[in-house]
């Protein structure tokens, strides 16, 4: 649904970037999902690819990194993934765990063409 | 091939706008909260319910969004408070860019709470933040109780839990207490509060609720 949006967001940001590497092509975009992002990496993907086609910016590839909800035991200090129904610490079955991460939606990189470096904006 | 390290939100520029709506509300001494869910759980009549509580000098007003029609703004707008339908036109969230325009010719200082009501739906809205203090999402019974599960993006990132319509608990096979655990096992400190806006059972629960973020918030402005 959002989907489209969010690619577009990702699409803006490529144009954006492009004015840095005028010479050269960026082929790749490597972005964040988290779990809790509310983003479906499969529609995503789907909304990019048809977004990216047909225009100046092909070729261009999305690489979704998929990140799972994250969490650290209070209790013994253990970092883990946590699985959907259950947030208990899987060493000491405490449910006393601070959240660290897997909400996020962010742009991680760029491929782009080897070319002289670019002046960073 | 050179790998170039970008770093930001994808929704920066959401992000940016609702961060000055932020504080636009802080400046002006707002709590303004954000009620999600899907179509039908009962947004707009939780709003009717709470507007109908509050004394016509109590400085409030709504913003009510939706594909279509004014419908809810217009259930809304005969208790007297300042109401306004934003109709996204096919746009399954509001933005904040839409928040901004919607309040151009409000003077918020006049106001100390603005309520907002999302388009129903429960994954999207989740991702656009409206400058809010509080996400509040809404889930009726008729939705099974595994919905914290499908849907974790907005159970994570509201901080109250409106469970709606439970004078139809003897009629529909809905677990509340795994529907609660459920909703815990993504949000640990999730409040959570269960009402029915047809018998106002709970009714009082949820506005001392309200009740106290409106004074946590004055608190906050005043040492300010
Ligand atoms: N039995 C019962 N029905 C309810 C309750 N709350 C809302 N309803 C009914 O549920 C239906 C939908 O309620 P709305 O308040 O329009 O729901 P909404 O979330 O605003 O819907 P959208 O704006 O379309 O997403 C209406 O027919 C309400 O009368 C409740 O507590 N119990
Ligand atoms: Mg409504
Ligand atoms: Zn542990």
């Amino acid at each position: 649904m959002h989907e489209i949006g969010i690619a577009n967001s990702v699409l803006d940001a490529v144009r954006a970037e492009r004015r840095r590497f005028p010479a050269r092509h960026i082929y790749k975009v490597g972005v964040r999902i988290g779990e809790l992002a509310g983003v479906d990496p499969d529609a995503m993907s789907f909304c990019f690819e048809a977004l990216v086609r047909g225009t100046e910016l092909e070729p261009l590839a999305l690489e979704i990194e998929f990140c799972a909800r994250r969490y650290q035991c209070r209790s013994c200090g253990r970092s883990y993934a946590a699985p959907k129904e259950d947030l208990a610490c899987p060493d000491c079955g405490v449910r006393d765990s601070q959240f660290l991460g897997g909400d996020e939606l962010e742009l991680a990189y760029l491929e782009v063409e080897d070319g002289t470096r670019a002046t960073r904006a | 091939m050179e790998r170039v390290p970008l770093e930001r939100k994808v929704l920066s520029e959401n992000d940016r706008i609702a961060a000055s709506l932020g504080a636009r509300f802080a400046a002006a001494n707002i709590l303004c909260l954000n009620l999600i869910s899907s179509p039908g759980s009962g947004k707009t009549s939780l709003l009717e319910r709470t507007l109908e509580s509050f004394d016509r000098r109590e400085r409030v007003a709504v913003l009510t969004g939706d594909i279509q029609t004014e419908n809810d703004a217009r259930r809304l707008a005969r208790f007297g408070f300042p109401v306004r339908q934003i109709t996204t036109g096919g746009t399954c969230h509001l933005d904040a860019r839409m928040i901004e325009r919607a309040l151009l010719d409000w003077r918020l200082e006049d106001l100390d709470l603005l309520m907002i009501e999302n388009v129903g739906n429960l994954v999207c809205p989740s991702s656009y933040d409206l400058g809010e203090s509080a996400k509040i999402v809404v889930l009726s019974v008729t939705e099974g109780e595994d919905k914290p599960l499908k849907y974790p993006s907005i159970f994570h990132k509201s901080e109250l839990l409106i469970l709606n319509k439970i004078d139809l608990l003897p009629y529909v096979p809905f677990d509340v207490v795994a529907a609660e655990a459920n909703a815990r096992s993504i949000h640990r400190d999730m409040d959570i509060v269960r009402v029915s806006c047809q018998t106002r059972e709970g009714m009082a629960e949820w506005l001392s609720w309200l009740d106290r973020k409106r004074k946590v918030s004055r608190a906050a402005a005043a040492a300010c």
